[in-house]
């Protein structure tokens, strides 16, 4: 929250820096090519590249300063304040962590009030807990605080303060002379055989580069915040119970069941329903599209075909719960009054529900990958199943499917991996109870709704009730990136085949 | 060889296989092929030259109704395979495909093992009562496009891995296992090194004593050493047709001269 507060001087210092940037282009540009009396001929590079180098000096290492160092400060204050706070202010029942944020929201309280005119800095520095009431004047000014503020809270507030400001203007001041000292390097550097071609060329693989390693920087984050998340669950609950288990009932006072057993079977049910109508209407009409319809009807049909993988799941959610349940419910259900006079299932939410729904948004996925494939199979491939005679369809059955297939497996894994994951349309199709059953229009649950449910509402993240989503989670993860691998493994080996 | 052929043709006129009258391709608005009349012996190595986008490959695929498959194709005039219209409504083009066998520009063996590959085309007409006949109908497929010593130890092994020379001979068994009565080949040697170039060119005049052969080739050596009539194709027009001697030594047309000593094309 303090680095909230202050990030409006950040925000300015990296404009300016920007700015300057903007100026070291067109000075330096101007620079150059008056060094060789505007005959840009005689110049290693373009002029641009010269201006662009020393932007490129200017912002990228004064941007890195401000950002590692808008990182790295809030630690470093923190452990220098935590020393002021002596143990007996922890009171019982609470962390030194609690105490931190109190004194973070008095230092944001005396910022504000500084802010509003409300107190001077000096009245802000020297504020003393015995003598005021810290309380009420931070209220006045709609700063509202849990507690009384004890004195030595408010002492590490004021030296929290102190510290930050002071980091702030250290901020300012390395960045700024970073910017410049790039500034005059540029500069001096620019003459008619500098390479700044080359080195433009540099700077714009790292930024690659960095784009890159910040993607998997961020997926090796998120497997390690789940993991450890999933370690502290598994020190509160048997993991033996957790993977082995064959009940679930989750109770917030504790002594849940909680196993994915169940969950994980409606999950592969309903994955599997959903392939079962995906794959054939999918891969159908993938062929359809690439080697019987005419252009026409394909220019029209295979981006209808992808609205659907437009849709949100919510929507394909609500469809299941208000149309294909009560549809199925005509059908399976009602005794008498339905449409086969039996009475199988009680309530629009079922595996069968959820299945098929599922299975219609993933048939553009289906299709979209099968129709890459089936098209990337050599066309001399038909020309010589056509040459011998054979018709579209013998052609399609015994040459292109048997050399796409392995692709075509491909693409089912992966719609596997999206069915697996799915997770509006069972919360809103499948139901809440989770069963073992083989009955289809049971109403059952899986993985991903368990999570959403066990983190909705008023959680406490130090209960198994609660941490069981991350295993859960990170179950879910290790199963869809198997698949994934899989998937790719087997595209992979189907790509070098052609090649 | 060839000219002891030559002189036994000379004297006894072989029967016409495929004649075609005032033949006319168009893709889309382009007129590719203008006027094409000519008439193919059986039992004759027929080559077609003439510079790229000439017109012969789209003359060599309109005898077996292959731009069909092509969308925008359009094809007028009248082909006459033993007299009977291909053209015709009644004709089943995928009928006249087993007929008109077709070899191919690249290699393009299926993805299937050797066995397989040669025994598509029996398999989808039906050539065969019992897994014995197919067997044959392989083995006399492969003996034919001289393949079989070199695979018969491993009929199982995909035809992918074979060597480019092999896998057009490959595709040639492939195409005369399905007993056609007419091979049409597009190029047949244009991916191929010239060892394996000279064995399929064996191949070809060996398959003279069965089939009508129709080649497309850029190599005038090579319609030379092969064919016994020569079809001199020029900007979708057949210029000259005649004896493949005649044709190299005295051609009547300005052009083909120019073409065959290499000032055109």
């Amino acid at each position: 929250m303090g680095d909230l507060l202050n990030s409006g001087s950040a925000t300015v210092l990296a404009l300016i820096i920007l700015g300057l940037a903007a100026l070291g282009f067109a000075l330096t540009r101007r620079r150059t090519v008056v060094s060789v009396q505007g005959d840009t001929r005689r110049l290693h590079s373009l002029p641009a590249y010269y201006g662009y180098n020393a932007a490129m000096l200017i912002a990228v290492p004064s941007l890195m300063v401000i950002a590692v160092w808008l990182l790295v400060q809030p630690v470093l204050v923190q452990n220098a304040v935590i020393e002021l706070i002596p143990e007996e202010v922890v009171a019982e029942g609470s962390s030194v962590g609690l105490v931190m944020s109190d004194v973070r929201r008095v230092a944001e309280g005396l910022d504000s009030a500084v802010a509003q005119g409300a107190m001077t800095v000096q009245e802000a520095a020297s504020l003393d807990a015995g003598a005021t009431d810290v309380r009420a004047q931070l209220a006045e000014i709609g700063v509202a605080l849990g507690a009384d503020v004890q004195g030595p809270v408010l002492a590490a507030a004021q030296r929290y303060r102190t510290m930050t400001a002071t980091g702030r203007l250290a901020m300012m001041v390395t960045a700024l002379a970073l910017a410049l000292a790039g500034f005059a390097y540029a500069f001096s550097r620019t003459n008619a055989d500098f390479r700044a071609r080359n080195t433009v060329e540099a700077g714009i693989k790292a930024l690659l580069i960095l784009a890159a390693s910040l993607a998997v920087l961020t997926t090796v984050g998120i497997v390690l915040s789940m993991l450890f998340e999933s370690i502290n669950f598994f020190r509160l609950h048997d993991w033996k119970d957790f993977f082995l288990g064959r009940s679930w009932a989750p109770n917030f006072r504790g002594d849940s069941d909680l196993s994915i057993l169940p969950l994980l079977w409606g999950t592969l049910y309903i994955s599997i329903i959903a392939l079962a109508v995906a794959v054939p209407i999918g891969l159908f009409a993938a062929i359809y599209l690439s080697e019987y319809a005419s252009s026409t009807v394909r220019s029209f049909a295979k981006p209808l075909l992808e609205i659907l993988a437009g849709i949100p799941t919510i929507v394909y959610g609500l469809f299941a719960l208000l149309t294909v349940g009560p549809f199925l419910v005509k059908i399976f259900g009602r005794g008498e009054d339905g449409l086969l006079g039996v009475d199988w299932m009680s309530g629009a939410t079922s595996v069968l529900t959820a299945g098929l729904v599922m299975g219609i948004m993933l048939i553009p996925f289906v299709s979209s990958l099968s129709d890459d494939i089936i098209n990337a199979v050599p066309q001399s491939l038909r020309d010589g199943s056509f040459g011998l005679g054979a018709t579209h369809s013998e052609t399609i059955r015994q040459v292109v499917l048997p050399a796409a297939l392995p692709g075509i497996v491909g693409a089912v894994l992966l719609a596997a991996s999206r069915a697996i994951g799915e997770t509006m349309i069972v919360v809103l199709g499948a139901g809440a109870i989770a069963r073992i059953s083989g009955n289809p229009l049971e109403a059952m649950t899986t993985i991903t709704t368990r999570i959403v449910s066990q983190l909705t509402g008023d959680t406490d993240f130090a209960s198994p009730e609660t941490l069981v989503a991350f295993a859960l989670g990170l179950t879910l993860f290790v199963l869809t990136l198997g698949l994934n691998v899989l998937a790719l493994y087997i595209v992979r080996k189907y790509r070098e085949q052609y090649e | 060889m060839k000219d002891n052929v030559i002189s036994e043709y000379d004297v006894t006129p072989l029967p016409i296989k495929i004649a075609a009258r005032d033949v006319q391709v168009y893709y889309g608005d382009t007129h590719a092929l203008k006027d094409v009349s000519v008439d193919i012996e059986d039992k004759t190595v027929t080559a077609f030259i003439g510079p790229s986008g000439c017109g012969k490959s789209t003359f060599l695929r309109c005898i077996n109704r292959m731009n069909d498959t092509i969308d925008i194709a359009r094809v007028t005039g009248d082909i006459r395979i033993d007299g009977e219209d291909i053209y015709d409504k009644r004709v089943d083009p995928v009928q006249l495909r087993a007929k008109v066998g077709m070899v191919f520009q690249k290699p393009n063996p299926f993805p299937k093992s050797i066995y397989d590959n040669v025994a598509y085309g029996p398999r989808i007409h039906g050539m065969a009562r019992n897994k014995a006949e197919l067997d044959d109908i392989v083995e006399r497929a492969l003996k034919r496009a001289a393949l079989w010593n070199e695979v018969k130890d491993r009929l199982q092994a995909p035809g992918t891995g074979l060597s480019g020379g092999q896998q057009q001979r490959l595709c040639i068994a492939r195409a005369v296992a399905t007993e056609p009565e007419v091979l049409l080949m597009d190029e047949p040697c244009s991916a191929l090194d010239p060892i394996a170039t000279a064995q399929v060119e064996e191949l070809i005049d060996e398959l003279r004593e069965n089939f009508s052969v129709v080649i497309v080739t850029h190599s005038m050596q090579q319609a030379a050493r092969v064919s016994q009539k020569t079809a001199f194709f020029h900007l979708g027009h057949l210029v000259e047709f005649g004896d493949t001697d005649k044709i190299f030594t005295t051609p009547e047309d300005p052009r083909t001269e120019s073409y065959i000593t290499g000032r055109i094309g």
